[in-house]
């Protein structure tokens, strides 16, 4: 029996497990869309901006583990998906997008809505794919869930000319892959395992640096496992919060410009490094020569171009960070630091990192992150955007959920929160998760409460309203001569505009609302929104400058107590 | 960090766009092509590129690793340090008179290059080998007043086993 491209489509998205797409329509996906109610099983959400099903099937696939699905029309609903989809790809997500592209035989004449997605996302795509024969789709398909999902997760986007979606053909679909060019390790070199384990028994200081790749793999037990064994204290980069459970003895949080002081100053003084599934961002290691200038480094990773990329590296071990942690940890015996843990636990004491709260009267956005992690007792997936409520989420509240801390770390993106909170909730039916937004960067995306609305999707929203562009502001504090060019920001009744969207929201101007909001937030079935206005200028510390070493910490300046 | 040429060779599956991903990906990470070269290569739906381009070794070495990332890349190498045999072709049309042309014919010869169009006021000078040799002949064929010149950029290969050939049992 023939079946038509858009049908080979949706058999092949069943083949590959797919039950749900983030997407919006248009002409040139309609004989996708008109065909996708064959398919019940494919349950298709429909967003209010492409930017929405990206970043939505983006943190889906980051609770889930699995890959994220999102649909677009061609031209204006492809291109709208650029910013998720370079979000997705620097950050390892596993996603494939399929776009509709203008038919055969228009491509190339400037046809209504016709834009080169192929040629414009190839930077910021694992790789993509314009179907130009109805005879490749099953295959295509194969291969981009093959490598959206395998070795060092990416988005791959599909451009689908709507007159293929409309032909037909016999569907078959291919049982594995043929490529010939891609074949990520696995397995570490074994002799690489040996030399780290021997590195590992040598070091008198060592540091073992968490990152998302552990998360990706799944790898917690077994690095739990090595760090216990060799009584490593282990820090995470931004991505890597939650890979590790923070209310461990051996964690000593977050590294890098806003990162613990202890951190920071433990990395400075070691001798040995092994990072494992991190990328060695610059937000993370400051500035490279001032980086851990004692240390010999063995790095783990995937992605064999990330080794040696930015830090030199004595001991290179690619391959998946689960397998290699098992391999590893069949070579380690175990050890103790008893006098380097103890110098590190003196830094936290002397250097607290203001991550104690000052008293105020007025809200500190720190404040309500504390409260949040409290009222649920830590057990939410927190979804940010960017800004200082990013760090400060990273900050205060405490992970100990295996990869409960969902943000934009390497490209930063500002309205990532509401519609990843939405796809997070999407994958985690029946539990908590708490969007965590800047007042700004919530109104980027702010339109996907009709999508939490419409869906019933029950994320509770705080947003951190300062009047500011937070982040932009304090660097223009600290480094512009409080020049606030362009970052004071208006703000509509956020409560008037979510109870537009039918969503039950209050705003919190004392103190001692904030428990009792989040407390009704939590109690409520459905969607919640809480305006917390808070303290305007506040500022993130601890904080390394730009430029500066990691060990050169900006401390919360004294405030005398109002 | 010392600079310098480093010679690049690919093999790359025959699919429409990957010429545009290898640039992409070099222009993206700032690095300069000197040039790029592609054909056809011994296996069908093959295709071999070499390219040539400038930075320090742990610089080439990170793009060359990016390369290999490309899905289209089924092998790459940096074949700089390697024992190779490298050439270009030119073709140089020079301004000629009956008075010159004896003599151009003359550099021609000496340079094991041929002349492959004659007009009444200019000869066509085909030329390979390397650059150095190419660019040699371009100047002493200047003064007579160069109209045209048209490279290809080198290809190369290493010599003997050392190759960037796809393993038989490679899928
Ligand atoms: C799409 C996008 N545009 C601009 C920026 C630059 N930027 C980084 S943080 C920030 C301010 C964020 O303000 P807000 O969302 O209110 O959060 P706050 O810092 O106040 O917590 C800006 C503009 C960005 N990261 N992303």
């Amino acid at each position: 029996m023939k079946l038509t491209g858009a049908q080979i489509l949706c058999e092949s998205l069943l083949k590959e497990g797919v039950d749900t797409i983030f997407g919006y329509p248009g002409g040139q996906v309609l004989p996708l869309y008109h065909t996708l109610t064959q398919y019940p099983k494919l349950r298709h959400i429909l967003v209010r901006h492409e930017q929405g099903a990206v970043h939505a099937a983006d943190a889906y696939a980051r609770v889930t583990g699995r890959v994220g699905v999102c649909f677009a029309t061609s031209g204006p609903g492809a291109t709208n998906l650029i910013t998720g989809l370079a979000n997705a790809y620097i950050d390892s997500v596993p996603m494939v997008a399929v776009t509709g592209q203008v038919p055969r035989a228009m491509i190339g004449r400037d046809a209504f809505q016709e834009a080169d997605i192929t040629g414009i996302t190839i930077p910021i795509t694992k790789h993509n794919y314009l179907v130009m024969d109805i005879g490749d789709l099953a295959r295509t398909v194969k291969e981009a869930f093959y490598i959206a999902g395998t070795g060092r997760p990416g988005p791959v986007l599909i451009d689908l000319p709507r007159d293929i979606q409309q032909e037909a053909t016999e569907f078959h679909y291919p049982a594995r892959v043929n490529l010939p060019g891609y074949k990520p390790t696995l397995a570490g070199n074994p002799l690489q395992v040996k030399k780290a384990a021997k590195l590992l028994a040598e070091a008198k200081k060592p540091v073992l640096i968490a990152g998302h790749g552990v998360r990706i793999s799944g790898a917690y037990h077994e690095l739990k496992h090595l760090a216990e064994t060799l009584q490593l204290p282990v820090i995470t980069t931004l991505l890597g919060i939650s890979a590790f459970p923070e209310s461990h003895e051996l964690s000593f949080g977050m590294m890098g410009m806003h990162g613990s002081a202890y951190a920071n100053m433990a990395i400075t003084g070691c001798d040995l490094i092994i990072a494992v599934g991190m990328r060695f961002d610059d937000r993370a290691t400051g500035k490279i020569a001032a980086f851990a200038p004692h240390a010999r480094v063995i790095h783990i990773d995937i992605d064999p171009a990330e080794i040696g990329k930015n830090v030199k590296v004595d001991v290179p071990i690619v391959g998946d960070v689960k397998t290699v942690l098992v391999e590893l940890n069949k070579e380690i015996s175990a050890k103790r630091h008893d006098e380097w843990l103890a110098q590190i636990r003196d830094w936290k004491r002397q250097y607290p990192s203001g991550f104690e709260i000052r008293e105020s009267d007025s809200i500190l956005p720190q404040y309500v992150i504390r409260k949040i992690w409290e009222v649920t007792k830590g057990d939410a997936t927190v979804v940010t955007g960017v800004g200082q409520h990013q760090m400060f989420a990273a900050q205060h509240f405490f992970y100990d959920k295996p990869n409960s801390f969902i943000t934009s770390g390497g490209l930063g993106t500002m309205g990532f929160e509401l519609p990843a909170a939405f796809g997070a909730q999407t994958g985690l039916p029946g539990q908590t998760v708490w969007c965590i937004a800047g007042d700004g960067s919530f109104q980027m995306t702010v339109q996907e409460l009709g999508t939490i609305r419409q869906e019933n999707a029950p994320v509770k929203v705080a947003v951190i309203n300062n009047g500011y562009l937070g982040m932009v502001r304090q660097w223009q504090e600290l480094f512009y001569e409080r020049n606030y060019s362009a970052t004071p920001l208006w703000c509509p009744d956020f409560v008037r505009i979510s109870e537009a969207y039918s969503i039950p929201a209050e705003c919190v101007t004392k103190k001692t609302e904030v428990v009792p909001a989040i407390n009704r937030a939590m109690a409520a079935q459905g969607p919640y929104i809480i305006n917390f206005v808070v303290e305007p200028e506040e500022n993130v510390y601890p904080m390394v400058p730009p430029g500066a070493g990691i060990d050169q910490i900006l401390h919360e300046p004294r405030k005398e107590a109002s | 960090m010392a600079s310098n040429k480093h010679t690049i060779v690919a093999l790359v599956a025959d699919r429409p766009g990957v010429l545009n991903r290898m640039a992409s990906l070099f222009r993206r990470r700032g690095f300069n092509i000197d040039s790029i070269a592609v054909g056809h290569s011994e296996t069908p739906h093959l295709s071999r590129m070499t390219i040539v381009a400038e930075g320090s070794d742990t610089q080439v070495e990170q793009i060359r690793k990016q390369v290999e990332k490309i899905v289209d890349v089924i092998r790459v190498q940096d074949i700089s340090g390697l024992n190779i045999v490298s050439r270009e072709l030119a073709l140089i049309k020079v301004k000629s008179t009956p008075e010159t042309r004896s003599e151009i014919m003359q550099i021609v010869d000496i340079f094991r290059a041929k002349i492959v169009d004659v007009s009444a006021d200019s000869v066509m000078v085909e030329a390979t080998g390397d650059e150095e040799k190419v660019d040699s002949l371009y100047n002493l064929l200047k003064p007579f007043g160069v109209k045209e010149i048209s490279r290809t950029g080198r290809i190369a290969m290493a010599r003997g086993d050392q190759g960037n050939r796809r393993d038989e049992n490679e899928g």
